[in-house]
């Protein structure tokens, strides 16, 4: 596994370069994710195996820094019992202590770590910082039906790479097909089998990129059920009081109303 | 007193002379829920209380945020991310404000759009029209600095963009820059004085509110036929109005349930819809995005202040005519600046003596047109500036300013209006008076 890490991290520590290129925009793949639509919740199987992507491959050169780790227990999230989200932040992730002065493992209430290899942005936003979906026109409708595409986006973009290279500035930039501008710095990080799923799911190129890309929708989103909770909760109520305000206001106006008939 | 004839507050009780012989409170409350309002109101007449809900709204969430958010360029993102993953309600308190804003100006577009459909602005009821101009103007400042605090990427180069715009001015345009952004960029200072006056100008909007308020309950409401209410006795003006309580504060309310139904959903179900993606990155000086757009309510003033650049007519003959003093970025700020004030003074714009739109028949096309061309321009203020777009911006904002500046006047003089009815009464009866009776229902109390 440390070869995997070792490997995606020289590969993808490239400059930076067209992160941020204007250009054509990719093609974005409308994957279906169990959170979408006003009912959707995460699936909580998908979301662990989504972490040991970013585990496993990701965080070799990406951090999350807004992230808790103690989070990784929430019902509503990735759901580990409490003494594996402690073992998982010991084994996997080391901070800086200004007490100790000194860096040491990982507990549950510190952050991801932030990390700060080239040109690899931060991902604890990632699937909301980008929209996959902007038509028609610019108009944005298309995202009432597909979502705002940020976790499509990179489910796309993971399973992107056409397999082509190019050199530009010293710099070898891979072609895909979700980028905009259709090459990135960033080597392809997944070959297929790049994690062994304990549910015995394949894992595939397509199952592994949607799922880091659902446990990154988290990772943005974690009050996302919650929110979905309570917006349904205010729809229902809101509706009730609109009925009873309907015809309120009706028995108020209809002497009003009917007095004009005289 | 001035002011549509009704009762007035009559202390009975011992206590209540007491009080109001020293604080009048409880009788100028009574004489503000109990205006007579014309009662043909029809629904573009609820913006009012959905407005007041919304700067409430605003108001409270913004006050809770405040309580965890920290005005620092290195600290603001992260407590965002702090109300939005640890404070207790903090996401749902947060995508409140947020989409509180955007229902703030859907509403506030529909209540000018309806002031200028139905001629609310004209006399005499100037001073509330200015009032509510100077309102907007507040809330667009507001919202402006509000976006910049949580200090993603769109806050930071919308605040860089915006404050340009200053910096257009000749001559002190680049002092007067770097003094609104206290320094030579956009930075920590500027962070903190948005951040001081996005809690300040509220309570100013609220002030203008209550000015507001006061001066259309001197002149009374204006009503979809435009017709003044009978001021010659009170028991002429009961048949054109209903007191405000309880009449049109359950209607308003009743309305106001409905749109907050859709507030909801979107704010449950689709919370970042009408966000940039690129403000969940945090500001970054050195990286500017490929496309620097303003949160949708400003999309329309957004593209007339591009679609002036230098290959327009006007701005070449501007710029030599000045000798080069008003270039085509200063033309464009005033452009912008200029096509809220036409907005501002179309009291004297307009010179129909007829009051509402509704008896206006060639009045209506140019209206709609104005109300297309405003979602058109929202529409190309997004778009970025090339290919045909600047072409549509160009042709959308000189129908703004035609709108105002040719059509209106010219209209007064052209147009023919339709017989309007001779009082409220008679349009309230006219409308339900034919529904209601091949309807057919026998009236369940009876007439007086």
């Amino acid at each position: 596994m440390f070869k995997k890490l070792a490997l995606a991290a020289t590969l993808a520590l490239a400059p930076v370069s067209g992160a941020f290129a204007a250009g054509a925009d990719g093609h974005v793949e409308n994957f279906d994710f169990s959170f979408e639509g006003p009912f959707g919740t995460f699936d909580q199987a998908q979301l662990q195996r989504g972490l040991q992507v970013y585990t496993q491959v990701c965080s070799a050169c990406h951090g999350m820094q807004y992230v808790p780790l103690r989070t990784l227990s929430a019902e509503d999230g990735p759901g580990m019992p409490e003494d594996q989200v402690r073992a998982y932040a010991a084994e996997f992730y080391e901070v800086y202590d200004e007490e100790l002065e000194d860096f040491r493992p990982a507990r549950p209430t510190d952050h991801f770590p932030e990390v700060n290899a080239a040109g690899a942005p931060d991902l604890s936003l990632m699937a909301k910082a980008r929209a996959g979906f902007h038509g028609p026109y610019g108009l944005g409708i298309n995202q009432f039906f597909k979502g705002m595409g940020g976790p499509e986006y990179i489910a796309s973009l993971l399973t992107g790479y056409t397999g082509d290279d190019k050199e530009e500035a010293g710099a070898i930039l891979y072609e895909n097909t979700a980028f905009p501008g259709g090459y990135i710095s960033m080597a392809p990080p997944l070959y297929g089998d790049d994690v062994e799923y304990s549910d015995g799911t394949e894992a595939t190129i397509e199952q592994q990129s949607e799922d880091v890309a659902a446990f990154l929708m988290w990772a943005a989103e974690p009050k996302l059920m919650a929110r979905k909770q309570a917006g349904f909760v205010g729809v229902v109520f809101l509706t009730i009081l609109s009925v009873l305000l309907y015809l309120t206001n009706k028995r108020l106006w209809a002497p009003v109303k009917s007095r004009t008939k005289e | 007193m001035s002011g549509i004839p009704h009762d007035h507050y009559e202390p009975s009780t011992g206590g209540e002379k007491w009080l109001h012989k020293r604080l009048p409170i409880v009788g100028l409350m009574y004489d503000t829920l109990m205006i007579p309002t014309p009662k043909n109101l029809n629904w573009m007449w609820i913006w009012g209380i959905v407005l007041a809900f919304c700067l409430a709204l605003q108001i409270i969430t913004g006050i809770v945020l405040v309580m965890h958010y920290t005005p620092h360029v290195d600290l603001a993102f992260a407590s965002i991310e702090h109300i939005m993953r640890n404070v207790n309600g903090g996401a749902m308190l947060r995508y409140l404000h947020m989409n509180g804003a955007s229902l703030f100006f859907v509403a506030v577009y529909a209540h000018i759009f309806r002031g200028l459909y139905y001629g609310s602005y004209k006399a005499p009821r100037e001073i509330t029209w200015i009032i509510g101009m100077l309102i907007y103007l507040l809330m667009m400042g507001t919202a402006f600095m509000g976006y910049v605090l949580p200090w993603g990427q769109m806050s930071f180069w919308g605040a860089t963009v915006i404050t340009g715009l200053f910096g257009a001015i000749p001559f002190v345009g680049e002092s007067i820059q770097t003094w609104l952004l206290g320094g030579p960029a956009v930075d920590n200072a500027t962070l903190n004085r948005f951040f001081s006056l996005h809690y300040l100008l509220p309570f100013v909007i609220a002030g203008l509110v209550i000015v507001h308020i006061w001066a259309f309950h001197t002149t009374g409401n204006n009503n979809p036929t435009g017709v003044e209410v009978r001021r010659t006795s009170k028991a002429d003006a009961e048949k054109d109005t209903l007191p405000f309580w309880p009449y049109f504060v359950i209607k308003d309310l009743f309305a106001l349930a409905v749109i907050l139904v859709v507030f909801f959903a979107v704010v449950g179900f689709m919370p970042n819809y009408l966000g940039h993606p690129d403000n969940y990155i945090e500001a970054n000086p050195l990286v500017t995005p490929a496309h620097i757009v303003p949160e949708w309510y400003f999309l329309p003033f957004y593209a007339i202040l591009r679609a002036f650049d230098g290959d327009v007519w006007v701005v070449i003959a501007a710029s030599f005519l000045t000798g080069g003093i008003v270039d085509a970025k200063f033309f464009g700020v005033l452009a912008m600046f200029g096509s809220i004030a036409v907005m501002a003074l179309v009291p004297w714009l307009d010179t129909s003596s007829v009051r509402s739109g509704r008896y206006r028949p060639m009045f209506k096309w140019w209206f709609w047109l104005f109300v297309v061309n405003f979602f058109v321009l929202m529409w190309v203020g997004a778009m970025p500036a090339e290919g045909i777009y600047p072409y549509i911006a160009l042709i959308g904002s000189t129908y703004w300013f035609a709108y105002f500046l040719v059509i209106l006047p010219l209209l007064g003089v052209l147009e023919k209006p339709l017989p309007q009815p001779d009082t409220i009464e008679d349009d309230f009866k006219a409308h339900y008076g034919k529904s209601s009776s091949t309807e057919g229902a026998p009236s369940a109390t009876p007439a007086e």
